[in-house]
């Protein structure tokens, strides 16, 4: 259609208006550790796959909220459930199962 | 009275502007894009309002385009500068006045570094009387045109023949107002309202009878930002900028668009055209984009000036359902006659946004 030779880059803002929180919601109601997050870092700065994969539970519980799911599932792809962030998060947040359960909510929603 | 929100940010940024004596410096490339822009401006002030407004064709580029594409270094920028201003002092005037947003942006960073660093200022005269033999005073007041007219939007009010208001429903226009970057986002004490919420352009559309639109893209720039465009392969960040700009306003369904800077009204225009094309989709009504003025066009429609000789046939953006719907006569049939009507050729209509 157009021989411009450049192209428009998808905008990276995110609209909370168009967002479909239904699996966030649900997510929250089987795990409330969901929201009770403060997002000190804790976890994120003692996680063994952080520095080589990326791995941040404060941020996945973020980019959920703001509906980033596929970046959010690759992500967590490089947890290697140790439990380190378990022990370290001063709201006594059970990580690992937060992160069990977001994979298994979220997983199909990626392959869509 | 107590301000508050926006009131209170504007009421703490207020500039001094001096009612006339001015000496005025064109942009080097506004009137390739809307040739009577400045013209218009030259004519409210003389012949509209009755001031004395001097300009010297001798003067120059203030080198801000190459500045800010990282082309030359700001000594350089400097010594062309100074010669404006020995220029100006020259023809015994001491209110500087710049029609560019850029050249604004730049003679206020320069006197502010000079400000800083008289050494420097030293340095920049000597280079100046190196290279051509002059010496300058440096301006009592510094302004960029909008502040002008600004400052005199209520006179240009008395005068008006058309308001900013929709004649069918008799609701006031809703209005975009975009300020050029340069303009106060570098020093916000500089611009009339600051840098988050400027109130020049505002106070201009309130005066005339719009309405302004907050939305929240509103201080984003315009996508020109100098190196996003001249480098082509760069052009992509131009034209996404644009289309978030657009994106952001378009719910709130604005009439128009006024801008106080060469590049916003070019881009937000032109790249209207391109966002259609690539996308197929358009932001006005009925398959027209949103008609982009710059403030002394929409200056020139208030004050009852034939839409043509204000060069709106230049706008890519169709401005025809404007001049309707505010109930301004024109004749389509003069619309691509330029001076003496003389035909200066219709140009190919693009496919997907509708232009007359």
């Amino acid at each position: 259609m157009n021989g411009f030779g450049f192209k428009l880059s998808p905008s990276s803002a995110i609209n909370l208006d168009k967002i479909d929180r239904t699996l966030f919601d649900e997510l929250c109601r089987i795990e409330p550790d969901a929201l009770r997050c403060m997002a000190c870092g804790s976890c994120t700065a003692t996680c063994t796959a952080s520095g080589l994969s990326g791995m941040s539970v404060r941020k996945m519980l973020l980019n959920l909220q703001r509906g980033k799911v596929n970046e959010t599932v690759r992500m967590i792809s490089g947890c290697m459930l140790c439990g380190k962030c378990t022990m370290v998060c001063p709201r006594g947040i059970k990580t690992r199962r937060l992160i069990l359960t977001v994979s298994r909510l979220y997983k199909k929603e990626e392959q869509v | 009275m107590i301000y508050q929100g926006k009131q209170k940010i504007w009421s703490d940024y207020q500039k001094e502007i001096p009612d006339d004596k001015w000496y005025y410096v064109r942009s080097c490339i506004r009137q390739n894009f809307f040739p009577a822009s400045e013209k218009m401006f030259m004519e409210i002030c003389r012949n509209v309002l009755g001031k004395d407004i001097y300009e010297n064709e001798h003067h120059t580029t203030c080198g801000g385009i190459a500045y800010h594409c990282d082309t030359i270094p700001q000594e350089t920028v400097m010594t062309i500068v100074a010669r404006q201003f020995a220029l100006m002092t020259e023809a015994g005037y001491e209110n500087y006045v710049a029609s560019c947003i850029t050249s604004f942006g730049n003679y206020t960073e320069i006197l502010e570094t000079w400000n800083e660093f008289p050494e420097l200022e030293a340095k920049i005269r000597e280079l100046l009387w190196k290279a051509c033999r002059k010496e300058f005073k440096k301006p009592k007041h510094l302004a960029h045109s909008s502040d002008l007219i600004f400052k005199f939007r209520n006179e240009i009010a008395e005068k008006a023949k058309f308001l900013l208001v929709n004649k069918e429903t008799g609701e006031p226009l809703k209005v975009v107002e975009h300020i050029g970057c340069h303009y106060s986002k570098m020093f916000p004490s500089k611009g009339v309202g600051g840098a988050e919420y400027p109130y020049v352009l505002t106070g201009m559309v309130e005066s005339w009878g719009g309405n302004i639109i907050d939305y929240p893209e509103r201080r984003h720039c315009c996508g020109y930002g100098f190196r996003q465009y001249h480098v082509k392969a760069n052009r992509g960040y131009s034209i996404s900028n644009t289309h978030k700009k657009f994106e952001s306003m378009a719910p709130y369904k604005p009439d128009m668009i006024i801008t106080n800077c060469p590049g916003c009204p070019y881009f937000l225009d032109r790249w209207q055209y391109v966002i259609a094309e690539m996308e197929g989709k358009t932001y006005g009504q009925n398959g027209f984009g949103i008609p982009v003025f710059t403030y002394e066009e929409v200056a020139g429609l208030v004050l009852g000036y034939d839409p043509w000789d204000l060069g709106l046939q230049l706008h890519q953006t169709a401005v025809e359902p404007l001049l309707d719907k505010i109930g301004i006569e024109y004749d389509p049939e003069q619309k691509y006659k330029g001076l003496d009507r003389k035909d200066i050729m219709r140009p190919e209509l693009p496919k997907t946004m509708k232009c007359f």
